[in-house]
């Protein structure tokens, strides 16, 4: 595809005698929210893990916006508005819910030796973290310590770090990780309203969640994708129903 | 400085003191305490540099009294070749530190936790053992600097409370730079690579060059602190960059309170006073107890020592600026 902002061609790697991705290849077109899906150990972290640079792959080619970014480092890729959050909440645990937003913006703005002024007090980081909780609706949590605010709350914090760095697109690992009915119910109202501004990855077992949101769904098992389609199609394939979702078939069919 | 808590009037209380340490001195006569003190700031200097990359950044060196060293042969040398003027000892001294906290951090930073502990170890190790080996400097007898830097008459470093509030005021400036740092966006960055590097590259920090600065920025500080340490004792040797001192500077730091920029202060003043204090001490309860003066027992200080340090270890994380804090809670 030609307008594609992410593809991947044929990314592979083993660790040792494993293949946790094998010939991965994927098209995302700007705006487009698309979910992958697959049991546990199919290489989805894997895969998030190539994307973001924190694994390099053996072989194959990530282009991002018609640059190759195979060989970029974590944090070039984020400079480039690619933005990640974590399966595993992963946050400043002693810093406040506005502190971790704002570190966020800064990485964004401009180098940070700067050693002299009281960063706390700059609006110019101050301003756009607080936009970012608004739109998490967690401004009600801004001066708690992120020790001391809840899970739910954590991991819209972790939604909220990754608007922060004015991202062109998300790569979201299990937003939903851990959460309850409810929270994971007002997660997908979160994320319908991204989807509108944003070209999303997302990766995630809530299979009413997926089917809800994706515009389009891969299925990777053994670090293959099996299939890439609509989620009808999706839901219709024999293949997919037999390596995957076989057990959770009553889930389907009621979403 | 927002309320009377606690633990700002007990740091308010322990500045003023410092500052009047000299007046009391003069009235009463008692030099010791002086020398003594002017040790101890010194000191609370290295201890406030190893904190900025320990507490703050995570780094925890086992080898920053290199900097003691480098700083006071920096000094010596100079010295002993006939330089004498502070304006040519002072920046080369810093400038020596700079040029060994960047190649050695550069090397170091690349590991991690125990490894990073190992590998500052080690290339402190290295600076004892160049020390040692410096035939025309003393060797590991150690060099006399016969002449303190001097200021082109501008200051005389050899009159005692000069000299001491030289290093007063260095030990002020350095907190209150430590303390702009820390709450800056380069101190921001720091403690985020601190908490949780992985999350910083994601968010687009490229946390390494962050990290080597400040560990250079710190090497620079504690510079400061050898090149006082080595004019206050107009001696300098392979002894100030031992291993047990860089123990000693992660003790003051633990001690007094990784979490603020003055807790080391405190660390500072309580381990050396106690360090000065117990044996004293333990030398008069021996006569009580015994009736009869008691030597030997002066030099088991160490044993009440290291009890006391396991005890904040154990229960009190903040040292002793964190047990403040919490009198104020209650």
């Amino acid at each position: 595809m030609a307008d594609a902002l992410l593809s991947v061609e044929g990314i592979t790697k083993r660790f040792g005698g494993v293949l946790a991705s094998d010939g991965i290849t994927l098209s995302l077109p700007a705006g487009e929210l698309h979910a992958i899906i697959g049991p546990n150990g199919a290489g989805k972290t894997t895969l998030i893990g190539q994307l973001t640079g924190e694994i390099t792959p053996n072989s194959g080619r990530i282009i991002f916006d018609g640059q190759d970014i195979t060989a970029l480092p974590t944090y070039q890729r984020s400079m480039r508005g690619l933005a990640r959050s974590f399966q595993i909440t992963s946050l400043f645990a002693d810093f406040t819910a506005l502190d971790n937003v704002a570190l966020a913006v800064q990485a964004h703005a401009g180098n940070s030796f700067h050693f002299w002024r009281n960063a706390r007090t700059e609006e110019e980081l101050r301003a756009p973290a607080r936009a970012a909780l608004e739109r998490v609706g967690l401004s009600h949590r801004a001066d708690n310590l992120v020790s001391s605010i809840s899970h739910g709350e954590q991991r819209q914090l972790e939604i909220a770090m990754a608007l922060a760095t004015n991202p062109r697109m998300l790569l979201l690992d299990e937003p939903m990780a851990g959460m309850g009915p409810e929270e994971s119910a007002r997660m997908v109202k979160l994320l319908l309203e991204l989807k509108k501004q944003y070209t999303i990855l997302l990766i995630e077992h809530d299979m009413e969640a997926v089917f809800a949101l994706a515009d389009r769904i891969s299925v990777l098992v053994y670090g293959r994708v099996i299939a890439t389609g609509l989620p009808d199609a999706i839901r219709a394939n024999a293949e997919v129903r037999q390596a995957y979702l076989g057990e959770q078939e009553a889930v389907v069919v009621n979403g | 400085m927002k309320a009377l808590t606690v633990r700002n009037i007990v740091v308010g209380a322990l500045l003023v003191f410092l500052a009047l340490v000299p007046v009391y001195s003069q009235m009463t006569g008692n030099l010791f305490l002086m020398t003594l003190f002017t040790r101890i700031v010194i000191l609370a200097i290295a201890a406030v540099s190893l904190n900025l990359i320990m507490g703050f950044g995570g780094m925890v060196s086992f080898g920053h009294a290199a900097f003691l060293g480098i700083a006071g042969y920096a000094v010596g040398i100079l010295a002993h070749e006939g330089i004498n003027s502070g304006f040519i000892q002072w920046p080369v001294a810093l400038i020596a530190c700079a040029l060994f906290a960047l190649a050695t951090g550069a090397l170091s930073l690349r590991t991690r936790g125990v490894y990073f502990i190992m590998i500052t170890l080690a290339f402190a190790q290295m600076i004892y053992y160049v020390g040692v080996s410096l035939d025309r400097y003393g060797a590991d007898d150690g060099l006399t600097i016969y002449r303190r830097s001097d200021f082109a008459g501008l200051i005389n470093l050899s009159n005692k409370t000069t000299f001491y509030y030289v290093c007063f005021i260095c030990l002020v400036g350095t907190c209150y730079l430590v303390w702009r740092i820390v709450n800056s966006r380069f101190g921001l960055a720091i403690q985020g690579a601190r908490s949780n590097e992985r999350r910083m590259r994601a968010i687009g920090f490229p946390t390494y060059r962050y990290r080597l600065t400040c560990y250079v920025i710190a090497g620079v500080l504690c510079g400061l602190s050898g090149i006082l340490l080595a004019n206050h004792t107009d001696f300098i040797s392979p002894a100030v960059m031992h291993w047990t001192r860089s123990g000693d500077l992660i003790v003051m730091a633990v001690l007094g309170g990784m979490g603020s920029v003055l807790g080391p202060v405190m660390g500072a003043v309580a381990l050396l006073v106690l360090e000065e204090w117990l044996p004293h001490a333990i030398s008069v309860v021996g006569e009580f107890v015994t009736g009869r003066p008691v030597v030997a027992a002066k030099e088991y200080w160490a044993l009440i020592l290291g009890p006391m340090l396991l005890l904040v270890v154990l229960f009190a994380r903040g040292g002793i600026d964190g047990l403040l804090e919490k009198i104020r809670r209650g």
